[in-house]
C-alpha cells in the first residue's frame, strides 16, 4: 500500500491520522490458534475479558477479510508453508502478533519439530511473552499494536 | 469380533487417491479398485454398495480439502473429503500439523521436569497429563503419594475434567451455530480457571501435579471457592439446558448424526465419551481405579445411539458426576503432606537448605542431575475427559526417562471419523468433530 | 477361548504378570487368538530404541485391553535394527492403524499388511526417523551468556 506521503501537508497528515484511527479501531484478527494458546485468545474473546469493546471480537475466518494474525500456538515444520500462505493471502495493511513462547522463539521446545519463532516465517510485529500468556497480556500486546498503529511507529508499504 | 462393515469402510476410507496433490506432500487418495485388491487381501468381503461404485461417475466427484487453517477443525485438523455434492463419500483426516516432538523433548528432561513437557500435550486438560506421568513415575520408583496429595490430585482432576467438558460444549454449540453456548462456556470456565490460578499459579499447564505429590498445598480460602464452584455449575447446566436441551434445531442437527457402534469403537481403540455414548460400559476410574478413586461414589452415563446428541448428553451428564466427585474431595481432605516424604524426590523445604548440609546437597542434586528412576517399563492409563491416557515410560536407572510415550486418547478417537462422517453431509462433519472433541496437541504431541 | 487359555499355543512366550515376550514371528497368531479370547481393543502400539544397550535393537510395545475380562495385557516384541519389519495387527484390531504408521513415521519399523503405511506426524518428504536414538534432537543454540551446553 502506498503510504499517502508526497507532499506532507495539513491535509494529508490528517488524512493518514485518520487512517490509522480506523485501522485500530476495528481490527479483524484470522483465526489462526493452533495450541494451548488459541485457548487464551479465545477466553479473551469470550465474555470475562472482552475483546469485543475494541471492536476485535470478530475472528473472520477467511484470511482475505483479515488484518491482524494473531499467530497462537506453536508452529510445527508441517505448518510453516500454511501460515506463509496464510499471511500472503491477507490483504494489507497487516500486523502479526505472535503469541506465546513457542510462537515467539519455539518456547520449550527446542527440536526438530518447531519451528524456532515464527519471525523465521513472517514478519513479526508484537511479541507476547507467556506459555501461555493471560488473557490480559494478550490485550496489552494487542493494545500496544493499537498505540504503535496511532503514533505512526509501524509502516507498512 | 470386529465388525464386517468396519473393515470395509475403514479400508475404503483410507486409501490413496491419486490425483491433485498438495503443497504439503502426498497426503492422497488411490483409486478405487485397489480398495477390492486390498479388502481381499485382508479377508474383509467387499460390499457392492459401498466399495465398488458403479452410481456416479468419477468426475461428479470432488475432492475438498478442510483445513488445517479452518475455525471449525478444532486446532490444526486436516480432512480430505471426496464429496459427491453434499454427501462425502470418502473422508481421510490427516494430522501432523502440531507435532511438537515432545517424545523426544521427554528423553532430555528430567523426572521432575516431565510433566512440564506432558502437560501441554491435551491443553485443555492439563491436569490429567501430570497425573498420568506422575503416576508411571511413582509406579517405576515404588513410592506413592501421601493421602492428602491423593485427594487433591482428585479435586484437581476432576475440577479439569468439567472446565474440559465445558470447552467441548462451548465448542460442539459454537459449531452447530449456537454462539452463546460458547459464551457461556467460557464464563464459567473462568470461576475454574481462577481457582486454578489461585492454587497453582497458572491458569493453565499447571505443572502441578509431580512425581511424589503436588507442588503446593492447597491456599487458604480454597473451601468456600470450591463450594462456589460446586453451586454454581449445576445451575448453569440448567442454563445451557434451557438452551439446548429440548430446542429442535439442535435436537435436528445432532440426533442421529455421526453415529458410531459400540463394536466399531472397540474395534478402533475409541475411547472415553464416544465410547460411553455408544452404550459401552468403561470407565478406567471404576475398572482400574487409580489415586484412590474407588472410594467414591459416582455414576458413568452412558448413552445408546452413539450420535452427537449421545456424546453430549453424557458429557453434560459427566459434569454433573464431577461436581459431585470434588464435593467429596472436599469433604474427605485429610491433613497431612502434600508430597512425599522421600528426601531423594521431593526437594527440601527453602529454610532447610541455610541449616543442613544434606538439604543442601538434595536440593542440588534433585534440580540439576534430577532424581533417578530404577530400570523398568510400565504403562500407567487414567481416565481424561477424551478418554484412556496413557503413559508408557522405560527407565535405565538414569535421572531422565529413556522413553516416553503417551498414550492420547483424541489420536485414536480421531481414526473414527471416515466411519461417523461416511454418507454424511459436510456440515454433519463439523457437528461430529466437535462431538469427539479432539485436542490436536494431545493427536500430535 | 479363556484368557489362560491364550497362551497354550505360545510356548515360547514369556509371561510375567501383564507383560508378555513374544517373537515377532509369532504376532499375528497370537493377536488373533488374543481378540478371540477377549482382547477387544489395542489401546497402543508402540516402540523403544534400545540402540547398544540391548540386542535386538527395537522392542515393538502392543497394549491391549479386554473390557469382558476387565484385563490388561502388555505384548513385547524385539525386532532387529538393520530393516525392522512386523506383521501388521491393523486387519486384527483397526485402531492400531493410526499407530503403527506413528511407530514407522518416528522410527522406520515397517508393518507389513498395513493398509496405508505413510508418514503420519512428519511432513511427508522428511529424512531420518526422529525417535530413533542416533537422530539429534535438533536443537538450536540459544544465546544466552551461560548456556554453552546444548542438549
Amino acid at each position: 500500500m502506498a503510504r499517502l506521503s508526497a507532499p506532507n501537508n495539513l491535509l494529508t497528515t490528517t488524512i493518514d491520522k485518520a487512517a490509522r484511527w480506523a485501522q485500530t479501531r476495528s481490527m479483524f484478527p484470522a483465526t489462526f490458534g493452533l495450541a494451548c494458546c488459541a485457548i487464551e485468545m479465545m477466553a479473551t474473546g469470550a465474555a470475562h475479558n472482552d475483546l469485543a469493546r475494541f471492536g476485535m471480537e470478530v475472528f473472520r475466518a477467511s484470511p482475505r477479510q483479515a488484518d491482524l494474525m494473531i499467530v497462537a500456538g506453536r508452529v510445527s515444520q508441517k505448518m510453516a508453508p500454511v501460515l506463509r500462505q496464510v499471511y500472503d493471502q491477507m490483504p494489507d495493511p497487516k500486523w502479526v502478533i505472535s503469541m506465546g513462547a513457542c510462537a515467539s522463539t519455539g518456547g520449550m521446545f527446542n527440536n526438530y519439530a518447531l519451528v524456532q519463532g515464527v519471525d523465521q516465517v513472517v514478519p513479526v510485529d508484537i511479541y507476547v511473552p507467556g506459555c501461555p500468556p493471560g488473557p490480559q497480556s494478550l490485550m496489552h500486546g494487542i493494545l500496544t499494536l493499537h498505540e504503535k498503529i496511532m503514533s505512526g511507529e509501524l509502516v507498512h508499504s | 469380533m470386529a465388525d464386517q462393515r468396519t473393515e470395509e469402510i475403514w479400508v475404503a476410507g483410507t486409501e490413496e487417491w491419486d490425483g491433485a496433490s498438495t503443497d504439503e506432500g502426498a497426503q492422497t487418495m488411490r483409486e478405487e479398485e485397489t480398495a477390492s485388491r486390498l479388502a481381499e487381501q485382508i479377508g474383509a468381503v467387499v460390499s457392492d454398495d459401498y466399495v465398488i461404485e458403479d452410481e456416479a461417475a468419477d468426475d461428479e466427484r470432488m475432492i475438498i480439502n478442510m483445513g488445517p487453517q479452518h475455525p471449525s477443525t478444532h486446532g490444526v485438523l486436516r480432512l480430505q473429503l471426496e464429496l459427491e455434492g453434499e454427501i462425502i463419500r470418502r473422508s481421510k483426516p490427516i494430522i501432523g500439523y502440531l507435532h511438537t516432538g515432545m517424545e523426544k523433548t521427554a528423553e532430555t528432561l528430567t523426572f521432575m521436569q516431565g510433566p512440564t513437557n506432558v502437560t501441554r500435550m491435551d491443553y485443555l486438560a492439563p491436569f490429567h497429563n501430570e497425573l498420568c506421568f506422575s503416576l508411571a513415575v511413582e509406579k517405576l520408583a515404588g513410592i506413592e503419594a501421601p493421602p492428602r496429595a491423593q485427594v487433591i490430585r482428585v479435586l484437581m482432576t476432576e475440577l479439569n475434567r468439567i472446565s474440559s467438558h465445558l470447552i467441548a460444549l462451548a465448542t460442539n454449540g459454537m459449531d452447530i451455530g449456537a454462539i452463546s453456548m460458547m459464551l457461556y462456556g467460557f464464563r464459567d470456565r473462568e470461576l475454574i480457571l481462577s481457582f486454578f490460578e489461585k492454587t497453582t499459579g497458572l491458569r493453565m499447564n499447571h505443572n502441578y501435579i509431580r512425581p511424589g505429590g503436588v507442588a503446593a498445598d492447597l491456599p487458604p480460602g480454597w473451601r468456600q471457592d470450591v463450594e462456589e464452584i460446586c453451586r454454581v455449575i449445576p445451575q448453569r447446566l440448567d442454563d445451557y439446558d434451557d438452551l439446548l436441551q429440548n430446542n429442535p434445531i439442535w435436537l435436528e442437527r445432532t440426533k442421529g448424526v455421526g453415529v458410531i457402534t459400540g463394536e466399531e469403537c472397540l474395534a478402533y481403540s475409541i475411547t472415553g465419551p464416544p465410547l460411553r455414548a455408544s452404550g459401552v460400559n468403561w470407565d478406567l476410574r471404576k475398572a482400574f481405579p487409580y489415586s484412590g478413586l474407588e472410594d467414591y461414589e459416582f455414576e458413568v452415563p452412558l448413552g445408546q445411539n452413539g450420535d452427537v446428541y449421545d456424546r453430549y448428553r453424557v458429557k453434560v451428564e459427566e459434569i454433573i458426576q464431577s461436581v459431585g466427585i470434588v464435593r467429596q474431595a472436599a469433604e474427605r481432605m485429610p491433613k497431612g503432606d502434600y508430597r512425599v516424604d522421600d528426601r531423594k524426590i521431593t526437594p527440601p523445604p527453602r529454610k532447610r537448605i541455610d541449616e543442613s548440609m544434606e538439604a543442601l546437597i538434595h536440593h542440588f542434586k534433585i534440580f540439576t542431575e534430577g532424581f533417578r528412576v530404577p530400570t523398568g517399563e510400565t504403562y500407567v492409563a487414567i481416565e481424561s475427559p477424551r478418554g484412556e491416557l496413557g503413559c508408557y515410560l522405560v527407565s535405565n536407572g538414569a535421572g531422565k526417562p529413556w522413553r516416553m510415550h503417551t498414550r492420547a486418547p483424541s489420536f485414536y478417537n480421531l481414526q473414527a471419523l471416515p466411519i461417523m462422517m461416511a454418507d454424511s453431509l459436510v456440515a454433519d462433519t463439523i457437528a461430529t468433530i466437535a462431538s469427539l472433541d479432539p485436542v490436536m496437541g494431545d493427536v500430535d504431541r | 477361548m479363556t484368557a489362560a487359555a491364550l497362551f497354550e499355543g505360545f510356548p515360547e512366550a514369556v509371561a510375567e504378570g501383564d507383560v508378555v515376550r513374544l517373537a515377532p514371528n509369532d504376532l499375528e497368531a497370537f493377536a488373533r487368538a488374543a481378540l478371540q479370547a477377549g482382547y477387544e481393543m489395542c489401546v497402543d502400539v508402540t516402540a523403544v530404541d534400545y540402540l547398544e544397550e540391548r540386542e535386538p535393537r527395537f522392542e515393538v510395545v502392543y497394549n491391549l485391553v479386554s473390557i469382558q475380562h476387565r484385563s490388561r495385557l502388555r505384548l513385547l516384541l524385539a525386532v532387529e535394527g538393520d530393516e525392522p519389519h512386523l506383521t501388521s495387527v491393523t486387519p486384527i484390531w483397526p485402531g492400531a492403524g493410526f499407530a503403527e504408521r506413528e511407530v514407522y513415521d518416528m522410527f522406520g519399523i515397517v508393518f507389513e499388511g498395513h493398509p496405508d503405511l505413510t508418514r503420519i506426524l512428519m511432513p511427508d518428504d522428511w529424512e531420518g526417523y526422529p525417535l530413533r536414538k542416533d537422530f539429534a534432537v535438533g536443537s538450536v543454540p540459544v544465546q544466552f551468556k551461560a548456556a554453552h551446553l546444548v542438549t
